[in-house]
């Protein structure tokens, strides 16, 4: 696997940070860390490809696009984790399906345009076979979100 | 803001990844029959208004080197919250603060993802975190398998 070198860590520590909206982005960024614009550009692409990057680009915010995000807490039985993680899955509005230590173990997060999808999909993961129990925990307020990793 | 049909458009070809060219934003503009100058001043509001929470690259934790993470609920009572949330939110390794409904099986209501090179460390974010607030009814939620982890399509 391609080593980071500490330029590399460098240019990503910067772009976790901030992508100017501004006509040529990466000609900026390049002249905080001392490439060029092409240098930038190559490299992203390298790294991207061997697996440190899972996104470059535009992070909205559900709310203020007019959806609804929740997170949901399942009791999950023995022996059907699986299907019951991949009937979850098959929805586009549930975005995250983790399987946690604990009683509640399959916490996953849905985002829907209307509370009639909601209800629907709520509705049908309830009714699984290997479903025991369902928590609805909705944010009432959200404090941060900042997914950064200082690369040193 | 209200959110215009242009914007709509920009949200559908924004949500994937920013192509890797010097001009990135001028070829979204041509995907969507817009302008490039109006294609950033668009996206320049949305920043303000908060509907574009960031612009940037997010990594794969576990390839650089994050492979521990774990889902730290507390029992925060309702009139600290504020105050509690504000010095848990200042660690770089929290990346995510959310204050969430209880249910009668359930106390938790303030979620803590923290993020850390191992379960150790971890727990030693985590015990920092009691200390600095006083909370001390916790319980860390260590992720097992990701069965699914996508970005959200809006508008589609």
């Amino acid at each position: 696997m391609l080593e980071l070198t500490d330029l590399d860590k460098k240019l990503l520590n910067l772009l976790q940070g901030k992508l100017q909206l501004v006509s040529r982005p990466f000609k900026l960024i390049g002249e905080e860390v001392g490439m060029s614009e092409e240098q930038v550009i190559t490299r992203l692409q390298l790294l991207k490809e061997a697996g440190y990057i899972r996104k470059i680009g535009a992070f909205f915010n559900s709310d203020e696009l007019g959806y609804r995000g929740t997170l949901v807490a399942l009791k999950v039985r023995e022996g059907l984790m699986e299907e019951t993680a991949l009937f979850i899955n098959q929805f586009p509005g549930i975005t995250h399906n983790y399987q946690r230590e604990g009683e509640y173990n399959l916490w996953f997060t849905l985002i829907t345009p209307n509370e009639r999808l909601r209800q629907d999909i709520l509705g049908q993961i309830g009714a699984l076979p290997g479903v025991e129990a369902v928590m609805d925990l909705s944010a009432r307020k959200k404090y941060k979100i900042n997914v950064q990793f200082k690369l040193k | 803001m209200e959110i215009t049909e242009l914007d709509k458009k920009i949200v559908r070809a924004m949500q994937d990844e920013l192509p890797l060219v010097a001009e990135p934003f001028k070829l979204i503009a041509e995907e969507i029959d817009s302008t490039e100058e109006e294609v950033l001043s668009r996206l320049r509001l949305m920043q303000e208004t908060g509907a574009l929470r960031k612009m940037g690259a997010v990594l794969r934790h576990r390839e650089v080197g994050f492979a521990a993470n774990a889902l730290c609920v507390w029992v925060v009572p309702d009139e600290r919250m504020d105050e509690v949330a504000d010095i848990m939110c200042r660690h770089m390794a929290v990346t995510h603060c959310y204050d969430r409904n209880v249910t009668p099986d359930w106390p938790y209501n303030f979620y803590t993802m923290i993020h850390g090179s191992s379960r150790e460390d971890c727990e030693a974010v985590a015990e920092q975190l009691a200390q600095e607030t006083g909370v001390t009814q916790r319980t860390m939620l260590y992720t097992g398998k990701e069965w699914k982890k996508t970005s959200m399509s809006y508008f589609v």
